[in-house]
């Protein structure tokens, strides 16, 4: 295909375009709130993975001690381990007014001080190295007074598996949105297409090629995915950066840290806007298909 | 330039058009292809022109054997053959201009070309002065002849016309007729499916005669028919 041909190619999709406007629209709306749904699990997806990290790094052993345990020979026991980077004695009273402060309420538990406080004595114990927090866990179980050692295992696991569930439904939801976007391309391209039947009848009698007949459709249909996917991604940078940011501000999100940079953001926004676009190529080439057998 | 070697055609709905039909057309020929309807005529303007495929037999076509083309290659074929139609199938929202141009755009021809042969070839065909006029603001006779310019602006070696004249009165006719006599004299090949007696009479030209899908009689310098009217 010469230039000339991409040209009238050009003004066809055009004209086109000009011909079914508002289905054009309804159809790149589709296809935002498609992709839309898609990028938001995405961020998510990447944002769930970071977060995963974040509480491997900072995993800290809380080690529960028996009421009766010899605080002192505990100590020197995990001391001797090897890997310990630190060990932090949180005793029960300071566990109580931890406890109370997390719940909002200092005053809620004030009954509970001194004898009556539930909470065992205990240490957090860090590791010089993530991967060696479970071998450590385990040894330090086997101490005697030592009642329990928890690194949060169960956190992570249960991460784990909400992204997974996520992953699922959003991967659902999104391919069946972008089934739906599709088929509504293949529709808006066969209007096209009609209400330019005799052209392309006259045209493959004139000896055009398939080509040169397909190509003023597939930029028509590539045009409304690229559009929608625009309108997609900017709206969804927005209300991210906007997310991002009111989650840095906020104390309590302290751990979730929202990824923000350029490189794992860019190949999600760029991919999408690809997506979309091949969506609307792919609408397009469904739909001509079957009436380029002249 | 024409060979048609035992070619059968039948339709998927199961009627037979041709049956057993071998034929050949040199290059520069006028042939006319005549016959009551249902004879076959237009079944095999069609299978010259490579709308669809014959159920057996050979059509080589320029030394091609166009019953294997790949769709590529059925394009490329098209764009050497012109075809007029009976119904003319101009673009009605588009200019005669751009109606004659299309089939140059199609080829992919520069603007400059494009420019420059349209109106040569629309004053060839006598339209000289209504290039911006749109086809329903012609006659029947004026619309066939922009047919007529679209079929022979990428200087094809080969016109096929399937009842050029089907649609138009006896003296607009002949003027069409004497316009695909010019561009055959000029050394293009013109095969053309007509039930027009008189036409075929007058211009005295090769004639191949089909009844129930076979050939009846094929002749140089033919007549219509042997039985008088």
């Amino acid at each position: 295909m010469n230039i000339n041909s991409l040209k009238y190619c050009l003004r066809q999709s055009v004209v086109s375009l000009k011909r079914n406007f508002w289905l054009a629209v309804v159809t790149s709306c589709i296809i935002a709130v498609s992709l839309a749904i898609l990028g938001g699990f995405l961020l998510m997806a990447v944002n769930a993975g970071q977060l995963i990290r974040n509480v491997e790094s900072n995993v800290e052993i809380g080690v529960f001690l028996y009421a009766d345990a010899d605080v002192s020979a505990v100590q020197k026991q995990i001391n001797s381990l090897e890997g310990v980077n630190s060990v932090t004695f949180v005793s029960k009273d300071e566990g109580l007014v931890t406890f109370s402060n997390s719940l909002g309420d200092p005053a809620l538990l004030a009954g509970l001080k001194g004898e009556d406080n539930p909470l065992p004595d205990a240490y957090r114990v860090k590791a010089t190295d993530t991967a060696l927090v479970a071998g450590l866990a385990e040894s330090i179980r086997a101490m005697p007074g030592v009642e329990m050692a928890d690194y949060g295992e169960e956190l992570v696991g249960r991460i784990l598996k909400i992204t997974g569930w996520l992953n699922t439904l959003f991967v659902g939801i999104s391919v069946l949105l972008a089934l739906g976007a599709v088929f509504l391309i293949v529709t808006t391209i066969r209007l096209s297409v009609m209400a330019r039947l005799e052209e392309i009848g006259i045209m493959k009698y004139l000896g055009a090629s398939d080509w040169y007949i397909r190509f003023p459709f597939l930029l028509e249909g590539m045009a409304m995915g690229w559009v929608g996917t625009l309108v997609s991604t900017i709206a969804l940078g927005l209300a991210y950066s906007k997310l991002a940011t009111s989650l840095r501000q906020d104390a309590f999100a302290f751990f979730i840290r929202p990824v923000t940079s350029v490189e794992q953001l860019a190949p999600i926004f760029v991919g999408l806007l690809l997506l979309g676009t091949l969506m609307g190529g792919i609408g397009s080439l469904i739909s001509v298909r079957k009436f380029l057998r002249v | 330039m024409i060979e048609v070697q035992h070619v059968k055609m039948v339709y998927p709905n199961g009627v037979g058009a041709l049956n057993d039909i071998s034929v050949s057309i040199e290059q520069s020929e006028f042939v006319f292809i005549v016959g009551a309807s249902g004879a076959g005529k237009s079944t095999l303007i069609r299978l010259i022109g490579r709308e669809f495929l014959p159920s057996s037999g050979s059509i080589r076509v320029f030394g091609k054997e166009i019953t294997r083309l790949r769709r590529r290659e059925v394009s490329m074929f098209r764009r050497s053959i012109g075809v007029v139609f009976q119904d003319f199938r101009l673009l009605d929202n588009h200019s005669i201009f751009d109606n004659v141009a299309f089939a140059m755009q199609v080829v992919g021809a520069t603007p400059r070309e494009v420019r420059r042969r349209v109106p040569e070839s629309l004053e060839m065909v006598g339209l000289t002065g209504k290039a911006k006029m749109k086809p329903h603001e012609l006659s029947g006779g004026e619309q066939q002849r922009v047919c007529l310019a679209r079929a022979i602006i990428n200087q094809p070696s080969l016109i096929i016309a399937d009842e050029p004249t089907g649609n138009l009165d006896p003296k607009t006719s002949m003027e069409i007729m004497e316009l695909l006599r010019t561009i055959n004299i000029r050394g293009t090949t013109v095969m053309m499916a007509t039930h027009d007696s008189e036409i075929v009479n007058k211009m005295k030209q090769r004639v191949i005669r089909l009844a129930d899908g076979k050939i009846e009689r094929d002749e140089q310098r033919g007549v219509y028919s042997h039985y008088a009217h």
